[in-house]
């Protein structure tokens, strides 16, 4: 019969309705500032760059080689390269980011930089609450902000620091593997080419003589 | 009783005695009525606040959500919040747009919304002006309603708002009809157009029930196509189309912006007021209280309880029914309200000429349902109506 169902719907809204005032198991709205859900192991809100050690500016590992700026897809992020090197995490000598700038207005989250960064160095945090009064300044994030411990993402992605600790530590095992790899060539060869200048040479004399 | 009753109608009395020592004879009158205008004015815009808040809460509590809690206890100061904001926010206008005709819509719109409440009696002797053929002046200015909202639509040079504005004549024109044609029973019944005497006619007790038209087959099925119309007039869902925000952003006012927004929001409540006051002076016995015993309650308490309860009957069928399309929209009032109403003039003259007593229950029940049922199977035929099953969704 026509009307049957809409009968049927406002009996079921009246039961919302209420419902609303009786259990308070159906009202699923979280009262925000007071009140948080946990957040997600993968939630990901803006970009930081991962420093080593205690000095956050010493320790970045970004090596400034822009990878990262020119796949940025709305070209939010901005590094200007150093003159002079320092040695990476394991011991080479890299460039580093004089400045680095993201921003925070343009950014959408994407996750690309870090997706392409060959140097772990940078990671996406999970702080959302980035609002600013400053909407020029407050809004351009640049490197001393931006730098923040390794502990810090150990402890907002747990999964993901450790495949990348385990990752960094098997490249620093590799070059060192290849160090010694190296000094021990270079050992030999110079073991050897002092065995031969000790060594009296049978055929020089007689060259000599002749 | 009496002096509570007609507190206000002695107030204001008493005011004008006051006035009557500073002021010129000829302007007394100009001062009576624009007393009236102010007493209108604040009520219903306070009773506008009072309904969006009300409504805001009512759809979020149906949609299990709180609904606004911040602003003041329990959030009830929303209103002002939301009032100020509409206020200092920039008020945008289309460079393409006609700028007078953009600036007079609103203005347009908020006019006739008014007026209709110069008819309108909220409580014993108080009627802003008792006008014979009242009942005519608020159908003729709530017509009004249609141009302006056609030319918000027309002068803001937007596809949405053009839509909109058609969508909302379409609808509106299409519906007038039934509304009208479902007083127009009352009127035959109570042989005028006064809104006063319709009240009037409706004193009194049959029994446990009061004399509210309502009570009898013809006036309830002329209550429902009436409130159905109302609900279509005041373009609430579901009957929302010109202004679907799925489909057309916000419809004839999409390029409205700041206090002209507010505008015609405040236009389309207080015409639903003004519509639902109507109902209720028509089928509801106006201000009478419905037991005799209940008189002590003044008059003016009966009529915005009752305005209270159909807002209420408002919000709840907002929060329930999804919006209908277009075609759906004109296969409802042409195919099934108009014939209703139309056979439910048959229905009140026939009630009107048998004696009182159970055949004329029994041929006024069967003349509002028979027809009822068979128009509902044929709106129905040829539609497979079944469950919906969702491939994806579950
Ligand atoms: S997350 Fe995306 S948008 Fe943001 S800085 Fe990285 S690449 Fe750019
Ligand atoms: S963050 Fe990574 S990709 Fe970007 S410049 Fe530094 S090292 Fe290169």
């Amino acid at each position: 019969m026509l009307g049957e169902g809409i009968i049927k719907g406002m009996a079921e809204t009246a039961r919302n309705f209420l419902g609303s005032y009786v259990s308070d198991d159906r009202l699923t709205t979280v009262q925000y500032p007071e009140e948080r859900t946990p957040q997600f192991e993968n939630a990901r809100q803006f970009p930081f760059l991962v420093f080593d050690g205690s000095d956050p500016l010493k320790g970045l590992r970004c090596v400034a080689c822009q990878i990262c700026e020119k796949e940025c897809p709305p070209k939010c992020i901005y590094i200007v390269k150093s003159k002079d090197k320092r040695p990476d995490y394991k011991g080479q000598m890299q460039l580093y980011p004089v400045t680095f700038d993201i921003d925070l207005s343009v950014c959408m989250s994407c996750q690309i930089c870090v997706e392409v960064c060959p140097f772990e160095s940078i990671k996406m945090d999970t702080a959302y609450e980035l609002s600013t009064s400053d909407r020029f300044g407050g809004l351009l994030v640049s490197k001393p902000q931006l730098a923040k411990p390794n502990d810090h993402y150990r402890k907002i992605h747990p999964t993901d620091a450790a495949l990348s600790d385990a990752a960094l530590a098997a490249e620093v095992a590799k070059a060192q593997a290849k160090a010694r790899a190296d000094a021990e060539a270079k050992a030999k060869v110079a073991a050897e080419a002092k065995a031969k200048a000790a060594a009296p040479n049978p055929v020089a004399p007689v060259v000599a003589i002749a | 009783m009496t002096g509570l009753d007609q507190v206000f109608v002695t107030l204001k009395h008493w005011l004008l005695g006051q006035l009557a020592n500073i002021l010129p004879n000829g302007l007394l009158p100009v001062v009576s009525v624009l007393l009236s205008i102010a007493a209108i004015i604040m009520v219903f815009a306070s009773l506008f606040a009072i309904m969006t808040i009300m409504e805001r809460k009512g759809l979020g509590r149906i949609q299990n959500r709180y609904g606004p809690n911040r602003v003041g206890p329990f959030g009830f100061l929303q209103p002002a919040a939301d009032g100020i904001k509409a206020l200092i926010k920039e008020d945008l206008v289309p460079r393409a747009a006609d700028q007078v005709v953009h600036l007079l819509a609103p203005v347009m719109l908020v006019v006739p919304a008014l007026l209709v409440y110069a008819v309108l009696p909220v409580g014993r002797n108080m009627v802003a002006i008792d006008f014979d053929a009242g009942l005519l002046f608020f159908f003729a200015v709530g017509a009004a309603s249609e141009l302006a909202v056609f030319m918000a639509g027309w002068s803001s040079r937007n596809k949405y708002a053009l839509l909109g504005a058609m969508r909302a004549v379409a609808q509106m024109v299409s519906y007038e009809i039934p509304l009208i044609l479902s007083t127009v029973s009352v009127v035959m019944l109570t042989g005028t157009l006064s809104p006063v005497k319709i009240v009037e006619a409706q004193a009194g007790h049959a029994g446990w029930l009061p004399d509210w038209f309502v009570f009898t087959p013809w006036g309830f099925a002329g209550f429902v196509l009436f409130m159905i119309a109302a609900n279509a007039e005041a373009n609430r869902s579901p009957f929302d189309l010109p202004e679907g925000e799925s489909e057309l952003v916000a419809g004839y006012f999409t390029e409205y912006s700041g206090f002209k927004f507010a505008l015609f929001f405040l236009a389309e409540y207080l015409s639903l007021f003004a519509v639902s006051g109507l109902g209720i002076t028509l089928f509801l016995g106006g201000w009478q209280a419905p037991f005799a015993a209940l008189d002590f309650v003044p008059s003016w308490a009966w009529f915005f309880v009752k305005l209270l309860g159909l807002i209420v009957l408002f919000i709840w069928t907002r929060g329930t029914l999804p919006r209908l399309r277009v075609d759906q929209l004109m296969n409802f009032a042409w195919k099934f309200m108009l014939p209703l109403a139309l056979i439910n003039l048959l229905t009140a003259a026939v009630w009107h000429y048998m004696p009182p007593g159970m055949p004329r229950w029994l041929v006024g029940g069967a003349l509002v349902v028979g027809p009822y049922l068979m128009l509902g199977r044929g709106l129905m035929a040829g539609k497979h109506i079944s469950k919906r099953t969702y491939r994806y969704a579950e």
